[in-house]
């Protein structure tokens, strides 16, 4: 329709423009909680990822189904529907992990970017970029939540994925849950501060 | 012209309530309680033989629940008067069951048995303290951290966000308990546990929308707009998963819930009265907004960090 984005640019767009976690600020519960290793971060990035692009689908392929006035509770049952698939899932072929993110995994129904997302991207445009947009989405969080994960566990542990690189622990603090919030306002600042220093530099070129 | 009948009402009452409170250990065992974690303290009338009293063997501590299950008792510490014995137990106790102890042949009394329990008013008053302080939902458990960002920056916001908050979330995890307990459970349809408690809330939130929009225009229109918002906090789907795998009963749910409600309105009017004040403090340019924000709440969770040794009742 009136988006004539390219699937890439659609998919770049979700991981660098509008990425969920630090442009867009939402869906911050998992970023803080639940970040403290990659793996965790990578794996609910991908029942994310998965939730979204079906979610998305769905929807999409319903949109001239679904009444304006109930829309919102449409979206939030089918997001329902497909948390439950991917919760017993995970449940019963990765238990050890599912056991680590204990209620996050529920939690993703409740999560704003995916019902933002619906309402701002699936229920207006075809099936195909809905698609490609929950990818971008997905796959935005899913970066997000490793680059966290990143820098907490090495920091942390001085591991990255469990295995040991740095051979020492540089600072203890960033596994403990609190620094999640330390972590993501310093990355996010960070990030507004390269922004704002290219932008001068454009600037200063032009 | 009525007293002497309460009067001895009252005598009768005092009474029953006496028997009631000495008779299964007026013989030797006059109280227990709950020690430490993994203790039980019982007390005796008078001094026992120590030899008897401080026997492992002499003593069988079972949940009242499952009496087949004896939990061993692996030493005994007296007291120095020698008429309290310290019971202790590889394992920590569940001290939200009640317990039963009985002594075998200590001071010539073949057996006893006395219960132990904690006042049930003070477990309950120790979920809603949890879920307030000690487990806060946002500062500890990091949920509903979108909306906890989006309305904590003015104290005018954060009142009304969480006072709606807690309104509906007490509506909607009593009415999942209902379901939970009265459906889901009895037809085994578990696995729908997602689906029907956030239905289950959005119906919530769009009665509650109706129903004020008629009755309270003056009130909706300043509480109105936080309805929207509650279907996108984390909570209110985090709690009534919480009451569900807990199998907690009416009572502890409906605190549990007020607890959630209630710590979430703390943690937005502390947060709003930081916000307030960060407004007006000099923030370097790329910190300003969220990310400072992100910082004062990693602080505030440190802080919280500290009630987590609290133990009241």
């Amino acid at each position: 329709m009136a988006n004539k984005k390219s699937n890439f640019q659609l998919v770049a767009n979700g991981i660098l423009q509008e990425n969920p976690i630090f442009k867009l600020a939402l869906s911050m519960c998992p970023a803080v909680g639940i970040s403290t290793t990659v793996m965790n971060g990578v794996m609910l990035g991908i029942a994310v990822l998965f939730v979204q692009v079906f979610s998305s689908v769905t929807i999409s392929l319903l949109k001239d189904f679904i009444h304006p006035r109930i829309r919102i509770p449409t979206y939030t049952l089918t997001i329902a529907t497909w948390v439950t698939v991917i919760d017993l899932s995970l449940a019963a072929y990765f238990p050890a992990a599912y056991a680590q993110m204990g209620i996050f995994v529920k939690i993703i129904v409740a999560f704003a970017i995916i019902t933002m997302r619906l309402e701002m991207f699936a229920s207006k445009e075809p099936i195909t970029a809905s698609f490609w947009d929950g990818i971008g989405m997905g796959l935005g969080f899913l970066v997000g939540m490793v680059a966290i994960g990143f820098i907490r566990e090495l920091l942390g542990s001085g591991a990255i994925l469990g295995h040991d690189v740095l051979g020492f622990k540089p600072l203890l603090f960033f596994i403990l849950p609190s620094a999640g919030f330390f972590v993501v306002g310093l990355m996010m600042g960070f990030f507004n501060w390269i922004e704002t220093y290219y932008a001068r530099r454009k600037r200063g070129e032009a | 012209m009525n007293q002497p009948k309460y009067l001895s009402f009252f005598v009768l009452v005092f009474f029953v309530l006496g028997l009631a409170g000495f008779a299964p250990a007026a013989d030797l065992v006059v109280d227990t309680d709950f020690g430490a974690e993994n203790q039980i303290v019982v007390s005796f009338r008078a001094a026992v033989d120590k030899a008897e009293m401080a026997d492992a063997a002499r003593y069988s501590v079972f949940e009242e629940s499952d009496p087949d299950i004896r939990l061993t008792v692996t030493s005994v510490a007296l007291s120095d008067d020698g008429r309290q014995a310290t019971l202790s137990f590889a394992e920590p106790l569940n001290t939200t069951k009640t317990h039963i102890v009985m002594t075998k042949d200590i001071g010539g009394i073949e057996q006893t048995s006395s219960p132990v329990s904690k006042s049930y008013f003070g477990y309950l008053l120790s979920i809603l303290i949890s879920a307030l302080l000690i487990n806060n939902f946002v500062f500890t458990k990091y949920l509903g951290l979108c909306v906890f960002f989006g309305t904590s920056k003015r104290k005018q916001t954060a009142k009304g966000m969480g006072v709606v908050f807690t309104i509906v979330i007490v509506v909607a995890v009593s009415m999942s308990w209902v379901l939970f307990q009265y459906v889901l459970k009895p037809f085994k349809l578990d696995y729908l546990q997602i689906v029907v408690f956030i239905g289950l809330t959005s119906l919530t939130v769009q009665a509650v929308d109706t129903v004020l929009r008629k009755v309270n225009p003056i009130l909706f229109k300043s509480f109105g707009v936080y309805l929207v918002l509650v279907i996108a906090n984390c909570v209110i789907i985090a709690v009534p998963l919480l009451m569900a795998s807990n199998e907690y009963n009416f009572f502890e749910t409906f605190m549990l819930s007020l607890g959630a409600g209630g710590g979430f309105l703390l943690a937005l009017y502390l947060m709003s009265s930081v916000s307030e004040r960060v407004e007006l403090a000099k923030v370097p340019p790329s910190f300003k907004g969220l990310p400072i924000a992100f910082i004062v709440a990693g602080q505030f969770a440190m802080a919280f960090l500290g009630f987590s040794g609290l133990e009241l009742f």
